[in-house]
């Protein structure tokens, strides 16, 4: 059983990826297939940049349960999504330039984060956005 | 193909080498993106046969790289990397190259060699 918080501050650019990087090494060592863990690791990454460009900053919460189930907890402390099913569809974006010229704001994030996880879960408001996806790792 | 002849046909130069039995690694997929999440989403060949190539130099192509199992990143344009960069890369063990050639030359002289795309 493992839970671990990481803190996510908005428009940290230089720092981006660094706790899906963190969370992926982890998750190896405790002998995740390499199936399972590219799955976690594109969608942790992409929720994380989204906290990054969209956010004014939260947390990821990291649980692993003794009966093998993995979930990953992205809260932040707003400006919530406005329309989420516009947000669920493939190449709507709302990203500014900066978020562009790194490399993202293409509109593929959530579409891509739903299909690599077996749970997804997306509730907003303009208080804060709570996504939490969940895999079975063993 | 060997990377050792990929290079050669793009004209390569080596930024961070992590791991100096790459060259002789075969490859077989490309993904070639400016868009981190494209490749996030695209990419299903062998990550043990694909290489990313970008024209991104941002921590962010090796992040991406880093994701999918990727370990080998060409730059086009004959982009460089900084030092913070190269130190990341190195920490991760990713391969890291640069071609003056433009995406668009990059990738016609890797398909017309036989390289296949990423996306399967
Ligand atoms: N944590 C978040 N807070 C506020 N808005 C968000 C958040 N995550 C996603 N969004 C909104 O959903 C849209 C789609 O997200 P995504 O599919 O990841 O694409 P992208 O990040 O490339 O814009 C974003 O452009 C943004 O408007
Ligand atoms: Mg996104």
């Amino acid at each position: 059983m493992i839970h671990q918080h990481f803190n996510v501050e908005k428009e940290d650019y230089a720092n981006a990826g660094r706790i899906s990087s963190q969370i992926k090494q982890m998750l190896k060592q405790l002998g995740v297939s390499s199936e399972v863990l590219r799955r976690i690791a594109i969608s942790c990454y992409e929720a994380e940049i989204n906290m990054i460009i969209h956010s004014y900053g939260g947390e990821v919460v990291l649980t692993l349960s003794a009966e093998g189930k993995c979930e990953l907890r992205f809260s932040d402390m707003g400006p919530g999504i406005d329309d989420i099913e516009k947000a669920m569809t493939p190449g709507w974006s709302t990203a500014k330039a900066s978020a562009r010229e790194f490399g993202f704001g293409a509109g593929m994030g959530l579409p891509n984060i739903k299909r690599n996880c077996d749970e997804f879960d997306l509730v907003t408001s303009p208080a804060g956005t709570t996504l939490v996806i969940g895999f079975k790792v063993l | 193909m060997t990377l050792k002849k990929i290079l050669e046909l793009l004209k390569a130069d080596s930024l961070c080498i992590s791991d100096s039995q790459c060259m002789e690694r075969n490859f077989e997929h490309i993904s070639a993106t400016d868009l981190m999440s494209d490749a996030l989403a695209l990419v299903q060949s062998d990550s043990e046969k694909t290489i990313l190539v970008t024209g991104l130099v941002h921590a962010q192509s090796l992040r991406t790289a880093e994701m999918l199992d990727i370990n080998v990143v060409i730059y086009v344009r004959g982009k460089t990397m900084s030092e913070t960069d190269y130190n990341l890369a190195k920490e991760m063990g990713m391969n890291v190259f640069t071609t003056k050639s433009s995406m668009y030359d990059t990738c016609g002289i890797l398909y017309s060699n036989g390289l296949l795309t990423a996306v399967v």
